[in-house]
């Protein structure tokens, strides 16, 4: 079987020969226009005047548009329209495009886009946390809160409390490829939209609103993104409708690419938290109670940041059985970037508040990390009754709403009832009964030899004054599923041709996840055959329709059913007929090593397909998959959000110059459950460099705005993700031996997301070797940049 | 202007190019060759890399700041020559493939061609010779991993090839342009002179490492130009027994080998000083000539005690290096005045330069302090220190200097002299680090070079687990 190998990437040869196409790539028609926005140098306040002649007349300048030259609507919002493409007279963050232009090139439209002459009026902008409090400027109509038992008076009676505020940064996704959609007109209104996006049917969407036309008038193709990590999620937008408009007030084809410091300062990145916390503890390191206050900074517009921060509180629990819990989560509205999607979607965030937690308690209360850890786990896998849940009634949909996207979600506000105290599950009330992380965590400690390095690295630290190790454990527990529950559906278009090769299509984007190889590997699985006889082809609105956005994790898991039972439904279908013909039971035609078994009879997979086509049997087919078994209520808190858990465990180990706070990973060892992995190659590429993300978020990536709202860090000369010599000296990733105990796609779990958070581990490993330099808690903000740990180690020897 | 060059294997001749067209723009809007990508458009990404080969061998090289007249007489090989003329894969390609070094693939280009130059030149420092490709997707591991399995592999002949271009068919001395109108390609050191003081308004172009980012950020129309690449007689190295002397043109890498027996800490600096691909184009002479406070050539060769040596027409003068630096964008430097040499005299190598950035590879300096301390029979003789980014020049600390002249080399000293650094310097804070952090590592590092001097372990590079 396909399934199971671990084959290379199915574009590697076209990615290291160049040959792979970007929508840069793509060949255009020689009187292509380009596109660049205007945009706003102040972060708050109203346009007064406008005075584009400058820009009109600039060379090779073709047209300039404002907000009153769009013919329908001018929103690119993926939830609650309060997202003008073009700036509606009010201006709300630095970097907000004002105007639109069309020119000759690429360089030309950029020039041009320097020359607008526009009054504002200015405003102060809301830009911290502070700010936005005290304005009450937020989404939603106040904090939601998610409850479990009693978390104050459980607190109150503890042995131990422990309290704190930190900093958690944002992060910038810095995908290679930046931003770009080509547009090209075809006959009556119909549009051709490539888009370097993970979601094609809200591209499809957005644009066909912006035309004023019906969806099936905009036909939306992706092959490929060159990095998305939830960037390209609604980000995308703007140029795709930016593209489309132009196309068809010009006529011509119309493409759009953000350089790099257009992308940085124009688009949405990780929302940054304040996370404050107060915990209490009994003496042999139960935790009784926990209450977290999240603060999360949204940006200008509603974009994702409801769910992401749903998210956050959905993951406050992490690995741990929180008895009494309190998650009350802020979504302050400042005139920044819209902060989106990106990787984890507020998980990572929510995780590093209950880590610090159990990091700030194991120093409180003397116990080793790991051990206090383990004490507060879930219980060990197992089985539990479960109902599927009901349907909840639909009520009348808008069509014109964003269903497909992730902002999609409800609205509302209920009075908090707390869910009882107690039991193995979460604060929103889900059983854990899928809980792996016993097992791998005592597989993890005897592999990575923990004891013993934690050990030598005490006796380091006692004989070396300027450098200090630390060392440091943490788990991941990651939630799978989008928490909108109608997103989680697929569907895929198969084709058998006469000759025995597969064509497929699914909703799914390729963006470097490997998803379109693990895809075929269950195409081919299917049908028996050789890999090689299974294409996939660009992801394509006219193919599969009403897609959900590649994210959440949930690539494999979704489209890997849905094109499982579009083969399946050809497979059968060819099965009936061969054993028709051979006077055999359909049930024993079997279909392996290219070849379909019917009887005594062996015919190659390609006969067997020419056979069928003989005999008019249709070798087309759709599949469509839903997840099952999920039910979740966002506004009071609870249900089962999630279909099942992805888990991991990470040790890192660091070194930090105390004298100016470098520091460097020196070693780190993982082993991570993707269940039965269907391509261990691509999972473990998918856990490398998601801890090399996740450890960069929390380091060095810092985003640094000035007291006037402007990003000062908009390309890697000041933004710095790791690079090559970052990552461990020492990384041993390794897969859990296991398998999904609930029935997805070959008992395979998803891998995108959940290895980012085993990041966090370095993080608290700073954290441990800056404790070496005195007695107290080192209270880390995120990242920590060398300054920050410096600051870290003045805080411990009472400098500052 | 008219150049020739070789493009994977195939002689290109471009008449009337505009001389700050940049190869990536070039290769992609006009050539139609899409592999090489554009990541950041300023050198700091590494996706739009290529291998240039020329007398001095194989490099990598970022083609976005990389301007077409520069390639004048050299061979341009880019991703899609990388393979072979059957499309035989090179060894790194298949290594990158078998063990799964692409994922989103877009940086993957830019890594294959930095890892064709290394691999060429037989380099295994790969964490070195890859610190200019960033990618976002792989962590690295798997790449680090192709690199290795590509090593012993033999260079394709394809590769070698290139070389032998460069050195018989272009004639050293020719170059289109010359003394013609602007753009200006001139070939020796004269040339220059005589060109400059007749416009000395052009913009002087050494390795457009700087240059380039006016042109493809700001979006400035540079016009005259002047480009030094091919004044050979600016790229000497000379080392006497009494000084050692840099050519304006020497580039980073020239100048890090050179340094590395004398000046180790130096050459560990330049290692880490930007990217290979930056190292290849940017020169000494451009980094002391433009007056970035941020530079980290200038504070270490003042702490060297270097002179500047100055030429405009057939004038020359020199100056301490020091003296150069006036003023926050301000150089001692006239009108068609140009930057021909630094030098420094030979000495004991007493001379630490510790390289402060958010990120180890391939970051600017928050702080970059230079420490040359002469200690005899336990008393400093002389001290020399001067920092970068600490003030708006590169700026020597006289006030700690003179509180370690004549003082017992003891901890007490150092302790001593930390107050002055604030008489030295008032920093400011900017989004690489707070103006305390910086004034307080500056005087860590001062302890940081007694402790070192002591044989304490102070160094986080230098730590395994």
């Amino acid at each position: 079987m396909s399934v199971t190998k671990p084959l290379p990437h199915d574009a590697a040869p076209l990615h290291v020969s160049g040959a792979a196409r970007y929508v840069d790539d793509i060949p255009t028609p020689k009187d292509t226009l380009h596109l660049a926005f205007g945009l706003s140098p102040i972060a708050k306040g109203k346009i007064t005047a406008m005075d584009l002649s400058a820009v009109e007349s600039a060379e090779g300048v073709v047209m300039v548009m404002t907000a009153d030259d769009l013919p329908f609507a001018n929103d690119v919002s993926p939830s609650i329209h309060d997202e003008p493409l073009l700036s509606d007279g009010s201006i709300h963050y630095i970097g907000q495009p004002v105007f639109l232009v069309v020119a000759t090139s690429h360089l030309a439209a950029r020039k041009a886009a320097r020359l607008g002459k526009i009054d504002y009026a200015e405003e102060n902008p809301i830009l911290t946390v502070e700010e936005a409090l005290a304005a009450d400027s937020r989404f939603e109509d106040g904090p939601r809160i998610y409850a479990k038992g009693d978390a104050d008076a459980a607190i109150a009676h503890a042995d131990h409390v422990i309290e704190g505020s930190f900093e958690l940064g944002g992060q910038e996704h810095f995908y290679l490829e930046g931003q770009a959609a080509l547009a090209v007109p075809n006959e009556g209104a119909d549009m051709l939209v490539h888009s370097s996006t993970q979601h094609p049917t809200e591209i499809q969407h957005k644009v066909a609103d912006a035309l004023g036309v019906p969806m099936h008038a905009v036909r939306v193709e992706t092959r490929r993104m060159g990095g998305g990590f939830g960037g390209k999620e609604s980000q995308g937008n703007a140029l795709a409708v930016s593209c489309a408009i132009a196309a068809r007030a010009t006529g011509k084809a119309c493409k759009m690419r953000y350089d790099r410091d257009d992308d940085m300062i124009i688009t949405g990145k990780r929302h940054a938290f304040r996370i404050s916390y107060k915990a209490g503890f009994n003496t042999n390191g139960h935790i009784q109670g926990v209450s977290f206050h999240h603060y999360a900074i949204c940006g200008w517009a509603q974009d994702l940041s409801l769910p992401v921060a749903d998210r956050a509180m959905l993951h406050s629990d992490n690995a741990y059985l929180l008895p009494n819990a309190r998650i009350e989560s802020h979504r302050l509205k400042t005139n920044t970037q819209s902060a989106t999607a990106y990787r984890g979607f507020g998980g990572p965030q929510g995780m590093v508040g209950i880590e610090r937690v159990m990091d700030h308690a194991a120093q409180e209360l003397g116990l080793d990390p790991v051990e206090l850890r383990r004490r507060n786990y879930y219980e060990p896998a197992h089985k539990v009754d479960e109902k599927e849940p009901s349907q909840k009634p639909l009520g009348h949909p808008d069509p014109h709403e964003d269903l497909t996207s992730r902002g999609a979600v409800e609205m509302g506000n209920a009075p908090v009832r707390p869910l009882p105290a107690g039991g193995n599950t979460t604060p929103y009330g889900m059983e854990v009964s899928d809980f792996e992380l016993h097992g791998m965590t005592d597989a993890l400690l005897k592999s990575s030899d923990y004891t013993a390095r934690k050990s030598a690295i005490e006796k380091w630290n006692a004989e070396n004054s300027v450098i200090k190790k630390g060392i440091a454990f943490s788990p991941v527990k990651f939630g799978i599923s989008f928490t909108l529950t109608h997103l989680n559906q697929a569907g895929a278009l198969v084709h058998v041709y006469q000759d025995g090769s597969v064509h497929l299509n699914h909703g799914g984007t390729e963006m470097g996840q490997g998803l379109f190889q693990k895809v075929a590997q269950v195409a081919a699985s299917r049908f028996g055959i050789p890999l090689e006889m299974v294409k996939i082809t660009a992801t394509d609105t006219a193919k599969v329709p009403n897609t959900s956005a590649t994210a959440a994790s949930s690539g494999s898991d979704l489209n890997g059913m849905a094109v499982k039972a579009a083969c399946d439904t050809i497979r059968d279908r060819m099965a009936d007929y061969l054993a028709e013909r051979h006077q055999a039971d359909p049930a024993t035609v079997t279909f392996s090593d290219g070849h379909v078994s019917v009887g005594a009879e062996r015919y190659s997979f390609a006969e067997a397909a020419a056979l069928a086509y003989q005999g008019r049997i249709s070798l087309s087919a759709t599949g469509f998959y839903k997840t099952p078994k999920i039910e979740w209520d966002r506004i009071k808190g609870r249900g089962r959000p999630f279909f099942y858990f992805a888990y991991g465990a990470a040790i890192t180990e660091v070194a930090v110059d105390t004298l100016t706070g470098e520091n460097r990973i020196l070693r780190t060892d993982i082993l991570h459950d993707a269940g039965a992995s269907l391509n261990p190659a691509l999972d473990i590429g998918q856990v490398e460099g998601g801890y090399v993300q996740g450890a960069g978020w929390l380091t060095t990536e810092e985003l640094v705005w000035d007291d006037a709202g402007n990003l000062r860090t908009h390309a890697p000369s000041t933004y710095k993700i790791p690079a090559c010599s970052d990552r461990p000296d020492i990384f041993n990733v390794a897969l859990w031996d296991g398998e999904n105990r609930e029935d997805t796609i070959y008992r395979s779990k998803a891998v995108g997301e959940p290895p980012f958070m085993l990041g966090i581990s370095a993080w608290l490993a700073l954290s441990n070797a800056v404790a070496s330099c005195g007695d107290s808690y080192p209270a880390l903000n995120a990242p920590a940049t060398a300054e920050e740990v410096w600051r870290g180690v003045q805080r411990m020897k009472g400098g500052i | 202007m008219n150049i020739t060059f070789l493009l994977n294997g195939e002689t290109v001749e471009l008449a009337d190019v505009d001389p700050t067209a940049t190869l990536l723009d070039w290769l992609r809007e006009d050539r139609g060759l899409t592999g090489t990508k554009e990541g950041c458009n300023e050198g700091d990404c590494g996706a739009c890399t290529v291998m240039i080969t020329d007398a001095d061998g194989h490099k990598a090289l970022n083609s976005c700041i990389l301007f077409l007249p520069q390639l004048h007489g050299k061979a341009v090989r880019t991703v899609e020559g990388a393979s072979g003329p059957n499309q035989e894969p090179h060894p790194v390609q298949q290594t990158m493939v078998d063990l799964h070094g692409s994922q989103c693939g877009f940086c993957t280009p830019g890594f294959v061609m930095s890892m064709v130059a290394s691999h060429a030149n037989g380099a295994t420092d790969h964490d070195t010779q890859l610190a200019g490709n960033l990618c976002r997707c792989t962590g690295y591991a798997p790449i680090i991993r192709a690199a290795e399995a590509a090593e012993p592999h033999p260079v394709p002949t394809w590769i070698t090839d290139d070389q032998s271009f460069s050195c018989s068919e272009i004639p050293r001395g020719e170059a289109a342009g010359r003394g013609a109108e602007p753009p200006f390609l001139p070939t020796s050191a004269d040339e220059l002179a005589a060109l400059y003081t007749a416009h000395p308004d052009a913009t002087l172009i050494a390795g457009a490492t700087d240059v380039g980012l006016w042109v493809t950020k700001q979006l400035r129309e540079l016009d005259p130009v002047i480009f030094l690449n091919r004044c050979d007689d600016l790229k000497e190295i000379t080392i006497t027994d009494d000084e050692v002397r840099f050519g304006a043109m020497v580039d980073m890498n020239r100048m890090g080998e050179a340094l590395a027996d004398l000046h180790p800490s130096y050459a560990e600096m330049i290692r880490r000083y930007a990217s290979v691909q930056v190292r290849h184009a940017a020169t000494v002479g451009g980094n002391i000539a433009n007056g970035s406070p941020i530079g980290d050539n200038p504070p270490a060769l003042i702490a060297l005690n270097a002179t500047l040596h100055l030429r405009k027409g057939d004038e020359r003068r020199h100056l301490p290096l020091e003296e150069f630096f006036i003023d926050y964008g301000k150089q001692d430097r006239a009108p068609g005045e140009f930057v021909e040499a630094v030098s420094f005299p030979r000495q004991p190598d007493r001379l630490k330069v510790y390289k402060l950035s958010k990120r180890f590879d391939q970051d600017i300096s928050a702080v970059c302090g230079c420490f040359n301390i002469s200690v005899s029979d336990g008393v400093v003789t002389q001290a020399r220190i001067a920092f970068g980014g600490l003030a708006g020049i590169p700026k020597r600390a006289t006030h700690v200097e003179a509180a370690l002249n004549g003082k017992p080399w003891s901890r007490e000293t150092i302790k001593g002299a930390l107050p002055a650094f604030a008489d030295d310097y008032s920093p400011l804070t900017d989004m690489r680090a707070s103006a305390t952090y910086r004034l307080e590592t500056a005087k860590a590092m001062l302890e940081r070079y007694f402790l070192e001097d002591q044989g304490e372990v102070t160094n986080v590079l230098e730590v395994s687990a």
